[in-house]
């Protein structure tokens, strides 16, 4: 019982940073269409500015929104400079151009960090909690609190407020959005500013645990769109569903199975939803328009 | 006789591979122009996938992978003479895309890429944890492909670079013979017909999910044998030959040139093939570099260079 609570714990934390940039994927697919491979180098960001910041002397609260701030500002440069000049171009393109860009940032990191790992303290010390003879790390119940304040706020953002439906009214039509007179050349803007925020914000929460270097960007993306497939592709609901699902997957078959095949558990999820149930957990099943 | 522009190509192509060698000022370059033809040839498969039938994969490295690891594993364990470990490679490669494509290929969109991705990523895995059998992430040894030992006994004396550049650019010919026969083929149009609109493509009776299947598997082989192709030349292969990294490679090589067309499909693979040779001065920019073209390119140049050329001299010619 032990033994299961600990691999829960584990897979939570990381299906916790999943769930993020499994959210981050839904955003920007939702406003833009576009399959962001990119997503998985604004976690990679928002550790390594935070460390680098924190290193100058910045406290690490502040280094963190700093970082955060910073992210977004990449996000936003990416949709205004690679995303928005390629509009109306075929998936493909968009997908290269995506992939080139989490190249881009990648070297661009290890040019101006290094190519080291690094790390920062946990937020509230490194003592464990021990429940029911499992431990905790407190950076992990951080984790997992964090992505569920970001999931309850974003769904506050999407209903509640004037903004977060005119997202959603350009994410459902394009041109009737503008119609009624939003201007969704700023919620696509927004769209990625909030989803790097968000991978950043998980890359703050997940360094003191996993650390962090130039290149671990790729792999977090794929994960996180291995969750957003498992939920549903475009279903914010679905997508941080998807996530933790596949964290506690992982997680469950590093301790039960093989450690060296955990990483095939999202990949082997991908095929397995494909196979079974295109649609994800939460989807809805699409229909074509001719 | 009239030279269709099928055949222009090719004499084209092969013009070029048989006279390159008279400009290269030292061997080192007969590797080079290997290393393109082996890429071109896998790129030429993403062609026929993604520029003839409009699907996406970014896991072809997985069938590179199987092909290479087929040349390795092949003739130690079960004594196969490398040749027929190529077509072994290609035949496993073709059934798996035939089991994987399947399912995938009854959905529309960007499915096929992320299933492929998740299947190449899982054949990476698969060779760098299996170290009983494929020596795991520090590669494997290749046996000799061993044309080269007959050809001299025929009394023709080939250094390595030069074998290989012979072969491989061959290879490259053939590869592209097939590819620019199947575009005209009714298979082709078939492809081109669902590139358009699946769903006119399916009231005009193609049967869609069948004939995506098709280019799936063909462009597999394609990549399958490339990859026997470059463990061969190397005489060693690794598990990077099936790396998400070298997927992508394949990917923007096919669309920097022009992913419709067999000509910019060689452009794009020796483009890429040739940037990190002349990258190496300043190493640690090739990554900033590589990103910034693939993004410049898929912006401003969306067809990819040689349709994008080609537009700019009938446009100035009218």
């Amino acid at each position: 019982m032990s033994e299961f609570l600990q691999f829960l714990f584990s897979g939570l934390t990381v299906g916790a940073v999943y769930a993020l940039v499994a959210l981050g994927f839904t955003i920007i697919y939702n406003a833009s269409g576009v399959v962001n491979f990119a997503q998985g180098e604004f976690v990679m960001l928002g550790g390594m500015i935070t460390v680098f910041a924190h290193a100058a002397g910045l406290p690490l609260p502040l280094a963190a929104l700093a970082a955060i701030a910073a992210t977004a500002a990449v996000g936003v440069a990416l949709n205004k400079l690679a995303i928005e000049p390629a509009r109306g171009a075929p998936v493909v393109s968009l997908i290269i151009i995506t992939i080139g860009a989490s190249i881009f940032i990648r070297g661009a990191a290890q040019l101006i960090f290094d190519k080291q790992i690094h790390s920062f303290p946990a937020f509230s010390g490194d003592d464990p909690i021990h429940v029911l003879g499992a431990t905790i790390l407190t950076q992990s119940l951080w984790a997992i609190g964090g992505a569920f304040a970001v999931f309850v706020g974003l769904w506050l953002f999407f209903t509640r407020t004037i903004l977060g439906r005119a997202v959603l009214a350009t994410s459902n039509n394009r041109l009737a959005a503008q119609l009624v007179g939003i201007n969704t050349d700023f919620v696509m803007t927004l769209s990625f500013a909030l989803s790097a925020a968000i991978g950043a914000f998980a890359g703050v929460l997940i360094t003191p645990i996993t650390m962090t270097s130039y290149d671990v960007g790729l792999g977090l993306a794929l994960k996180g769109f291995a969750g957003a497939m498992l939920g549903g592709m475009g279903n914010p609901k679905g997508a941080f569903a998807g996530g933790l699902l596949l964290g506690l997957f992982e997680a469950m078959t590093a301790g039960y199975l093989s450690s060296q095949y955990k990483e095939a558990a999202a990949f082997v999820v991908i095929l397995a939803v494909l196979f079974f149930m295109p649609q994800g957990l939460f989807g809805s099943k699409s229909t074509d328009r001719v | 006789m009239r030279l269709s522009s099928k055949h222009l190509t090719l004499i084209i192509m092969a013009a070029l591979i048989v006279a390159a060698p008279f400009f290269f000022p030292s061997g080192y370059y007969f590797r080079v122009g290997a290393l393109i033809f082996v890429n071109a040839l896998a790129v030429t498969g993403i062609v026929i996938l993604t520029g003839y039938a409009g699907q996406i994969s970014l896991g072809h490295a997985g069938f590179a992978g199987i092909g290479g690891y087929a040349c390795a594993l092949a003739p130690v364990h079960w004594g196969l003479p490398p040749a027929l470990a190529v077509v072994l490679g290609a035949a496993v490669s073709a059934a798996l895309a035939y089991l994987v494509g399947r399912p995938i290929l009854r959905l529309k969109g960007y499915y096929l890429g992320v299933a492929s991705l998740g299947f190449g990523i899982l054949v990476a895995m698969v060779l760098n944890n299996e170290r009983e059998l494929t020596k795991g992430p520090d590669g494997i040894e290749v046996a000799d492909l061993g044309l080269r030992g007959l050809l001299k006994d025929w009394g023709l004396n080939l250094s390595n670079g030069e074998f290989w550049y012979a072969f491989t650019g061959l290879c490259l010919v053939i590869g592209a013979w097939i590819a620019l026969n199947l575009f005209n083929s009714p298979s082709g149009r078939a492809l081109r017909a669902l590139h358009g609109s699946e769903i006119a493509a399916g009231t005009v009776g193609i049967d869609v999910a069948r004939v995506k299947l098709q280019a799936f598997v063909i462009s597999a082989v394609y990549a399958s044998v490339a990859g026997s192709l470059t463990a061969l030349q190397n005489k060693f292969v690794t598990p990077d030959i099936a790396g998400f990294m070298h997927s992508v490679e394949m990917v923007t090589m096919a669309v920097l040139g022009g992913v419709g067309s067999v000509p910019g499909a060689i452009l794009g693979a020796g483009i890429l093939t040739l940037l990190p040779q002349v990258l190496t001065v300043f190493a640690e920019y090739e990554q900033l570099i590589l990103g910034l073209v693939m993004m410049l390119v898929m912006i401003f140049l969306r067809e990819g260079l040689v349709p994008s050329i080609l537009r700019k001299i009938r446009g100035r010619g009218e």
